[in-house]
């Protein structure tokens, strides 16, 4: 049995490819279903996200085409496509696997998202019966590496989008958003992105003030929040929480003396300022104002930096975390293959010998304990003594590449069947 | 045996005290999980401490120094913990545990500790003045330690310096209320305990009482736990200057608790 793995992801392949080669989610189990009765294919799994297109077989005897299968599938000339793919094998394809799970192999390294996307695929897999013994165990244990790699690193703790920082910091200011509101100074993309991290966590109320008004409306009428007049903006103002600021304003919109009246009003209930516009809408004076917190795309931007490069060195113990399991996978997974044989083998052994004592009894009839004893040794020691070989031959040679030879020469020399194959 | 429950307790502490230690070297984190029942335990054992006490010496007040520092060290806990149902945070324990400990650890060490002869003490006035006092001061360092938190992540968000050491301390908001809740909490209790206080006092010693650096020191302290709660109440001050408050309002605490060494009306020892 051979694991083998051939895709495409963000490194290798521009998005022109990778569209090309996507199959959407609806088309997934269809897909898997066609993969596993592909020939010299027994198990198949297909994953496809935005950043990766990737086929992952376990294969009886190695020999599966899965360009063939591509090929097929898309109907199209996978050769144009040649160097942009990549193809690993048994070891390497049980670490790019559990690399992808754990999210080392991410294009944002850490993010959560990539482990949901392979358990979808699984399950689906799964209910397509793509997926059964072999690539089970190997999926199953992605899992757990990912969650180990998750547990025992910090590689996906810390926020590494601008909109994550701020919104980081915002607990960091207010413990939980909940209830918190939020003020929109200027309707562009960037603060409707972290407004929309900022409603995810549970702020509610949604102001919104535009120097064109009908672009705050439209805003609002998104999020359900509140168009304002810009006009009102400093007699509304002290309503929010938080303030996104990202006008174009040639110079501060809040100064220290906006602040000292909002906090009047506030009764000195905090107010954190995230100023992603550039020129500054805040005045840094602001910021030493007690009870008011601004941070610009700069300080935001530093702290992003920071949890890269802390991600970077954390993703590197992730990945001795990975090889470990990889090789405890493999591992096991090569004393599991011989072990049956193992087993069936002395079955065997002990079914003849019990056959063949049965049937000298007779012949001899009573014996004394000592005599009895004496024969079941006898026949032990024989029966032990022609093992010794093959069950040594078999446990040195698993791992091995020859141990599926090995195995099957076995199977036909000792007329052991086929029936207890391994691990199915 | 109550000592022997004492030192029980005190094992406890010890791991609080750790704790507190590995939490400041930023690696607390693999004790959080067995932190919460020690410390309950603690608490279990040293209850058993002073009911005993109180049980061997037939009266509820604390007889000897040791023993009020017993009883402070309980009640600091069990505001903790109280807290800890609240909030759901274990940073106030940086300061709490270690201060807990130090005075469980005077209190437990067992020698001959010095008796308080006065027999005034036997009265349950001074009782219920002793454990409303302790409840107000319990109460006032647990306010103290969340403005200290306070104020170190303040200014680790304000000089946008928001990874390193203190990374895992409480929301700024939660901190606030924190100390303010201890405020409100003790407030009626150091009340209380004052007029309790002053009523055994007056008794006495008649109006002399009032001129003891003492008692000055503690209506100081009174006066300014009330603008501390007021300004709060009314004002809406908070964050950074409640907690510069809080921390005078502590530390005038410490001054009417010291000043029990050269109090002539308040007196532990016996003459």
């Amino acid at each position: 049995m051979t694991f083998l793995l051939l895709g495409v992801n963000h490194k290798t392949a521009p998005v022109e490819v990778r569209e090309r080669l996507a199959i959407p989610a609806p088309r997934l189990a269809e897909a898997m279903r066609r993969l596993a009765q592909h020939p010299g294919i027994e198990e198949g799994i297909v994953f496809s996200t935005c950043n990766r297109v990737e086929i992952l077989v376990a294969s009886a005897n190695g020999a599966a085409d899965l360009r063939g299968f591509l090929r097929d599938y898309f109907a199209t000339d996978v050769a144009a496509y040649e160097s942009h793919l990549y193809e690993h094998r048994e070891r390497e394809a049980v670490r790019h696997l559990f690399r992808v799970a754990s999210s080392l192999d991410s294009m944002v390294v850490g993010e959560p998202q990539i482990l949901g996307q392979v358990k979808e695929a699984y399950a689906t897999a799964r209910a397509v019966g793509a997926v059964r013994s072999q690539l089970d165990a190997l999926v199953t244990r992605a899992f757990a590496v990912a969650k180990r790699v998750r547990t025992e690193t910090a590689v996906g703790s810390s926020a590494v989008s601008v909109a994550s920082a701020a919104v980081e910091l915002a607990k960091k200011i207010f413990g939980t958003l909940h209830g918190k509101s939020v003020y929109l100074v200027g309707a562009g993309k960037m603060s409707e992105l972290a407004a929309r991290h900022l409603m995810a966590q549970g702020a509610s109320a949604i102001f919104v003030a535009n120097r064109t008004h009908e672009r705050a409306v439209a805003l609002a009428g998104r999020f359900g929040g509140q168009a304002i007049l810009f006009e009102q903006l400093y007699e509304t103002c002290d309503r929010a929480d938080i303030v996104l600021t990202s006008t174009g304003a040639p110079h501060a919109l809040f100064r220290r003396e906006h602040g000292e009246l909002f906090l009047q009003r506030r009764k000195n209930r905090p107010m954190f300022f995230i100023d992603i516009a550039v020129p500054r809408d805040v005045d840094p004076e602001m910021n030493k104002l007690d009870g008011i917190f601004v941070y610009d795309i700069d300080d935001l931007q530093a702290i992003v930096a920071g949890h890269v490069a802390d991600r970077r060195r954390e993703a590197e113990r992730a990945e001795v975390i990975v090889t470990q399991e990889v090789e405890r996978f493999l591992a096991r997974l090569e004393t599991q293959t011989v072990v049956p044989v193992i087993v069936s083998l002395q079955e065997q052994m002990e079914t003849i010998r019990q056959a063949e004592i049965d049937r000298v009894r007779g012949r001899l009839g009573r014996l004394t304990p000592e005599q009895e004893q004496a024969v079941e040794a006898l026949s032990h020691g024989i029966v032990n003594k022609i093992l010794h070989a093959p069950i040594t031959t078999l446990k040195t040679t698993a791992g091995q590449p020859e141990a599926t030879t090995v195995i099957e020469v076995i199977r036909r020399l000792f007329n052991l069947g086929d029936d207890k194959k391994a691990g199915s | 045996m109550s000592l022997l429950w004492l030192r029980v307790a005190l094992v406890f502490y010890g791991l609080g005290l750790v704790y507190a230690l590995a939490a400041l070297g930023g690696r607390g984190k693999r004790m959080t999980r067995i932190i919460l029942p020690a410390m309950g335990t603690g608490v279990v054992f040293h209850f058993v401490s002073l009911a005993e006490a109180v049980m061997a010496s037939g009266q509820l007040a604390p007889a000897t120094i040791h023993q009020s520092e017993s009883v402070f060290a309980f009640l600091i806990l069990l505001l903790f913990l109280g807290m800890y149902g609240r909030y759901q945070t274990l940073s106030p324990g940086i300061f709490m545990f270690p201060l807990a400990f130090l005075l469980t650890f005077a209190a437990a060490m067992g020698e001959a500790p010095p008796q308080f002869a006065s027999a005034a003490l036997r009265s349950s006035w001074i009782a219920t003045h002793v454990a409303l006092i302790f409840t107000g001061y319990a109460a006032l360092a647990l306010s103290f330690t969340a403005s200290l938190l306070y104020l170190v992540q303040e200014r680790s968000i304000k000089s946008k310096q928001t990874d390193g050491l203190m990374s895992r301390l409480p929301a700024l908001e939660v901190l606030d209320e924190m100390g303010y809740r201890a405020l409100l909490f003790g407030f009626p209790f150091m009340t209380l305990g004052l007029l309790a206080g002053s009523v055994i006092a007056q008794e006495q010693f008649g109006a002399a009482y009032l001129r003891d650096p003492k008692i000055v020191l503690s209506l100081l302290m009174w006066v300014v736990y009330l603008v501390l709660v007021y300004t709060r109440w009314n004002a809406g001050w908070r964050g950074r200057r409640a907690a510069f408050l809080s921390t005078f309002a502590f530390l005038v605490a410490v001054g009417a608790w010291a000043a029990n060494y050269f109090s002539v009306v308040h007196r532990f020892l016996g003459p």
